[in-house]
C-alpha cells in the first residue's frame, strides 16, 4: 500500500516534470482527480493478511481460489479438454462454409501475442530472484490452474459478445457481466452493471499500467542494458525512447497505419519461437545440470531457504508473476478471444486452455530454467533488474543473444501495447461512449503513458501495473462465479455431442 | 448424367480464355457451369486483436466485392449466352478450395486458365494449376 503510494507519488512527480504539461497544470488536475481513486484501488487490491510473517494480498488468493474452484467445478477441464483443444486449434472441426472468418488458431495466436511478452521474460526473473528457484514450481501450478479460469472467461466472452451495427465483433467481461448477469434477474442486472463499470475502469488502468508503462519501461531497460548499461548514451534518455515508441504506437492507433501492427503481429510469433528455441539450446548445453535445476525447483518450493517469508514468500512470488504473465482470471483474454467464428462458445474456452499452458507452463518455465541453470539468479540481486537478469542468463551462454533478446523484448512490448490499447479503448468507450472525442482522448493518454513508463523506475511501474491488472480480477471473477452454471450447461451439451461423435469434422485437405 | 463444370476465375478480365473454353463446353454438353472465385486465405495466419474484431465485417465486404467485381459480370454474360450458371465465392487456398467446392457440387471437370508464371515464382510459391492437378478429385482442364 505505502509502496504503491510512493509509486504514485513518483508518477505524479514525473508528470509535473514534463514542462509541456506542467504549464497547463494538468499534473495537478490528474493528481487531484486520480489520487483518491488510485489510493482506494491500491488499498483494496493490495490489502493483505499475514500468513507466516508474509503479507499475502487478498487479490492473489482471490485469483488462485477461483482458478482452483473452476478446475474442480469443471472436473479438471484443463486436462480433460487438452487434446480436444488442440484438435480445434489444428482446424479439425473447421467449417469450410466459415472460411475467411477468425479461426480458433487465429484467436489463440492473437491472444497469445498479447500475453507472451515481458511477463515471461522480466516477470520470471523477478520471481526467481525474489522467491528462489522454488517460485517456478508455484508458477507452473498457477499456470495449470489458470487454464480453468481462461476456459471460463473465454467461453463467456464468446457467448455474450456483441455484434456491432457496423459488423465488428466486440466481447469481453463488460459484455458478459452486463448481459450474462441480466439473465439472472433484475437484482443481478444491477450488480452486473456495477461490475462491468468497475471492470472497465480497472481495464483502462491496466492498459496504462501493465499493458503500457511496464512494457515501455522494461524494453527501455533492456535497450540501455545492451548498449552499455549505466554508461550508455541512452541511460538517461528514457523520455526519448518513450517519445519514439509513443509515436510508433500513435501511428498505429491514431494514424491508422495498420501495417505496423500487422507486421508486428507476424514477427512476434517468430520472435517467441526464437526465444523458446534459444532457451532450449541453453538448457541442452547445460544438460547435466537440468536434474539439479529441477531438484532446486522442487525443494525450493517447499523449503525456501534464505527467501524472505519462507515457503509462503516463494509461493507468493510464483503465483504473482504467473498471474501477471498469463492474465488468467483478469478478463483481458476474454476480449481477445471473443472475435472467433464458432456457434459453440465453449470451443473457444477449450482453445483458451492453451494460453496459460504456452505462456506459463512452457515459456515461463524455460526462462526460469535458463536463469537457474546458468546460475544467474542471486537472491541478493536487485529485484528491479527484471529483464536484465534474463538477458544476463542468456548472454552467459550465447554472448550475442542479449541483442536478439532486445529486439524480441521491444517487439513483444510493442505488440502487447497494441493489444492493450485495444482492450483499454473498448473499456474506455464502454464508460464514456464511442465518439471521436473520447476515442482520441484515450489514445493520446495511452501515448502519454508510454513516455511516462519509459522514464520511470521499475519498482513504481510494477506496483502501479500490478495494482491495476489485478484489480480487474475482482469484478471479472465475481461475475464468473455467478455465470458458472451457464458455462457448465454449454460444456455439458457440447461434451455430450463430442463424445457421441455428433460434431462435424472438417475433411482433411 | 449431364456433366457439371466449374471454372475458376481470378478477375473478370484475366481469365477470359478459360471462361470462353468453359462456355463452349458447357453449351455443347448442356452442362451446369459454376463460376468460382477463391479469395486467398489461410486459417493459420497471425493477426491483431483489431483485425480479428473486424474480420467478420471485412469477410462480408470481400465476398461482396468478389461478387460485384469478378463473378457477377461473368455470370450475367454467360446467362445471356444461354448457359445455366451459378457464381461461387469462398475463402481459402485456391487449389484446395476449388477442389472442395467441386466435390460439394458434384463437378466433373474443373477448368482453370494458366497464368504466365515465371519458373522462379512457380518454384518458390507453386502454381495454382500444378497444385490443383495434384489435389483434384475430378478431371482438371488447364487452358493455356
Amino acid at each position: 500500500m505505502s509502496k504503491f503510494r510512493a509509486g504514485f507519488a513518483t508518477l505524479v512527480g514525473l508528470l509535473s516534470s514534463f514542462s509541456v504539461f506542467a504549464d497547463v497544470g494538468i499534473d495537478e488536475k490528474i493528481n487531484l482527480a486520480v489520487k483518491p481513486f488510485a489510493d482506494a484501488v491500491a488499498g483494496f487490491v493490495f490489502s493483505s493478511f499475514t500468513v507466516g510473517g508474509v503479507g499475502i494480498p487478498f487479490v492473489l488468493v482471490w485469483l488462485i481460489v477461483a482458478a482452483t474452484i473452476f478446475t474442480f467445478y469443471f472436473k479438471f477441464i484443463n486436462i480433460r479438454a487438452f487434446k480436444h483443444g488442440f484438435e480445434l486449434v489444428r482446424g479439425d472441426y473447421h467449417d469450410p462454409e466459415a472460411a475467411g472468418e477468425v479461426t480458433h488458431f487465429q484467436a489463440l495466436a492473437t491472444a497469445l501475442s498479447g500475453t507472451v511478452g515481458l511477463g515471461n521474460i522480466a516477470g520470471v526473473a523477478i520471481a526467481v530472484s525474489l522467491g528462489g528457484p522454488g517460485a517456478t514450481f508455484w508458477m507452473i501450478l498457477a499456470g495449470f490452474l489458470g487454464m480453468s479460469s481462461k476456459f471460463t472467461e473465454c467461453t463467456l466472452g464468446v457467448k455474450y459478445r456483441d455484434e456491432m451495427p457496423d459488423g465488428t465483433v466486440s466481447g469481453g467481461p463488460m459484455y458478459y457481466l452486463t448481459k450474462g448477469l441480466a439473465e439472472k434477474g433484475a437484482g443481478f442486472a444491477k450488480l452486473g452493471k456495477v461490475l462491468a463499470v468497475m471492470f472497465a475502469i480497472f481495464c483502462v488502468g491496466g492498459a496504462f499500467g501493465g499493458g503500457n508503462m511496464f512494457q515501455a519501461n522494461q524494453s527501455f531497460a533492456q535497450l540501455v542494458n545492451v548498449t552499455g548499461g549505466e554508461t550508455s548514451w541512452l541511460a538517461d534518455k528514457g523520455w526519448l525512447f518513450g517519445l519514439i515508441v509513443a509515436s510508433l504506437v500513435g501511428l498505429v492507433i491514431m494514424g491508422g497505419i495498420k501495417g505496423i501492427a500487422r507486421v508486428t503481429s507476424k514477427i512476434v510469433p517468430f520472435m517467441a519461437v526464437i526465444y523458446v528455441f534459444a532457451g532450449l539450446v541453453i538448457i541442452l548445453m547445460h544438460f547435466s545440470e537440468v536434474p539439479s535445476a529441477f531438484a532446486a525447483i522442487w525443494n525450493g518450493a517447499f523449503t525456501a531457504e534464505g527467501v524472505s517469508g519462507g515457503v509462503i514468500g516463494v509461493l507468493f512470488q510464483g503465483f504473482k508473476r504467473a498471474a501477471f504473465s498469463n492474465e488468467a482470471g483478469v478478463g483481458s483474454a476474454a476480449i481477445a478471444h471473443s472475435a472467433v467464428q464458432t456457434s459453440r462458445p465453449v470451443t473457444e474456452g477449450f482453445v483458451a486452455l492453451y494460453e496459460p499452458f504456452v505462456d506459463t507452463i512452457v515459456v515461463c518455465t524455460i526462462t526460469a530454467l535458463v536463469i537457474i541453470i546458468t546460475g544467474t539468479w542471486d537472491p541478493s540481486v536487485d529485484p528491479s533488474a527484471g529483464v536484465q537478469l534474463t538477458s544476463d542468463a542468456f548472454g552467459s551462454t550465447i554472448s550475442w543473444f542479449p541483442w536478439v533478446l532486445t529486439v524480441a523484448v521491444v517487439l513483444f512490448a510493442f505488440s502487447t501495447m497494441i493489444s492493450w490499447s485495444y482492450y483499454g479503448l473498448k473499456a474506455w468507450t464502454f464508460l464514456f461512449g464511442n465518439n471521436k472525442v473520447t476515442d482520441a482522448t484515450f489514445k493520446l493518454l495511452f501515448m502519454f503513458f508510454v513516455v511516462v513508463g519509459s522514464s520511470m523506475q521499475l519498482g513504481s511501474v510494477i506496483d502501479f501495473s500490478d495494482a491495476m491488472i489485478f484489480a480487474m480480477a475482482f469484478p471479472n471473477l465475481l461475475g464468473c462465479y455467478f455465470l458458472l452454471p451457464v458455462v457448465k450447461k454449454e460444456l455439458n451439451e457440447y461434451w455430450a455431442d463430442y463424445k457421441a461423435g455428433r460434431l462435424v469434422k472438417a475433411k482433411a485437405t | 448424367m449431364s456433366s457439371v463444370l466449374m471454372v475458376g476465375v481470378d478477375c473478370s478480365a484475366c481469365s477470359n480464355r478459360a471462361i470462353e473454353y468453359a462456355e463452349r463446353h458447357a453449351k455443347r454438353a448442356n452442362a451446369h457451369l459454376y463460376v468460382t472465385h477463391v479469395i486467398e486465405w489461410s486459417q493459420f495466419t497471425f493477426s491483431t486483436v483489431e483485425e480479428n474484431a473486424e474480420r467478420h465485417k471485412h469477410r462480408d465486404e470481400e465476398i461482396q466485392r468478389a461478387h460485384t467485381e469478378v463473378i457477377d459480370p461473368i455470370v450475367s454474360r454467360l446467362k445471356d449466352a444461354g448457359i445455366e450458371v451459378t457464381g461461387l465465392v469462398r475463402h481459402g487456398h485456391v487449389a484446395e478450395t476449388l477442389n472442395a467446392l467441386a466435390g460439394e457440387h458434384e463437378v466433373t471437370n474443373i477448368i482453370i486458365g494458366r497464368q504466365g508464371t515465371s519458373m522462379l515464382k512457380a518454384h518458390v510459391f507453386g502454381s495454382v494449376g500444378s497444385r490443383l492437378v495434384q489435389v483434384a478429385d475430378c478431371a482438371v482442364t488447364v487452358v493455356p
